[in-house]
């Protein structure tokens, strides 16, 4: 069974995801990739729309940090030579990330703050369930799986930093 | 950057002079000089710390690492941004421990000794 479904059905979005194998390198690269930009679109609409300080000093965290992590993962599959594969799991992400995108749209004020910093831990703790229990295990390159692990690290960070803002929040 | 407490003087960016550094990175513990130890950063971590500091002694801090960290002293006895490559310098005036962690991520965390 492909591990990424348990990832899929952490999130909810068990419907059309289906893959009769582990991931390979390409598609690990294209789910962590995606997975850094929704996480950085999120940021983005939180420094558009919040104006609260630890909201906006958080989402800039995200946006900055993602950024990196991205950046080096577009430099190491240049320097591999790997295209990065769409999957069903990077199209359950995005679909889903779409969504919150456009619910959150409607809110303001203290309502997106609370909702944008429970988001952010959803989606910290799923994304590093899915690191730890699939993507990282599955990785075959040794640089990709170095990136990944660092990745790991970074986001669980951030995963405390979202459970703390959340706790500040009223 | 400047440090809230006048015997901890924390030396920063390009506009620390070169010349006093070349100084004390020649100088060695033979010598009874200070030192200048490197603390590198990489993958969200700060690597080791020297066991061996004594007053006068410099940290360098060299982020090797892909994010922007910084080394930010519990008693705020220091706080220094580390941009990514960056180099920066701590000189420790005072015996004593101080713990410090990362301001953006403070799983990532320290402790330098500094004796007499």
């Amino acid at each position: 069974m492909f591990k990424a479904i348990g990832f899929a059905a952490a999130l909810s979005l068990t419907a059309g995801i289906a893959c009769a194998q582990a991931p390979n390198d390409a598609q690990i690269a294209h789910i962590a990739y995606t997975a850094g930009n929704i996480d950085i679109a999120a940021g983005k609409q939180a420094l558009a729309k919040s104006h609260n300080k630890a909201v906006l000093d958080f989402a800039n965290e995200m946006v900055r940090d993602h950024t990196a992590v991205n950046d080096q993962a577009l430099a190491l599959v240049k320097k591999l030579g790997v295209t990065p594969q769409d999957n069903p799991t990077s199209q359950a992400l995005s679909k889903d990330a779409a969504a919150k995108l456009k619910t959150y749209s409607g809110l303001s004020g203290a309502a997106f703050d609370k909702a944008y910093a429970m988001n952010e831990v959803a989606y910290h703790k799923t994304v590093n369930g899915a690191l730890a229990n699939t993507l990282i295990p599955n990785a075959k390159n040794a640089e990709l799986k170095s990136l990944l692990e660092t990745g790991l690290k970074l986001f669980k960070e951030h995963q405390m930093h979202a459970e703390h803002l959340v706790s500040t929040l009223k | 950057m400047t440090s809230p407490h006048p015997w901890l003087a924390v030396l920063a960016g390009a506009a620390l002079a070169a010349a006093p550094v070349a100084a004390l990175a020649a100088r060695s513990h033979a010598a009874k000089g200070p030192v200048i130890y490197t603390v590198t950063l990489q993958k969200m971590g700060f690597g080791p710390v020297p066991a061996s500091i004594h007053v006068g002694d410099t940290i360098e801090w060299v982020n090797d690492d892909i994010f922007v960290h910084s080394a930010t002293a519990k008693n705020h006895a220091f706080d220094v941004e580390l941009p990514v490559k960056a180099h920066r310098w701590t000189t420790f005036h005072a015996a004593g421990t101080y713990p410090f962690s990362c301001r953006y991520h403070p799983g990532m965390t320290g402790t330098v000794v500094v004796t007499k």
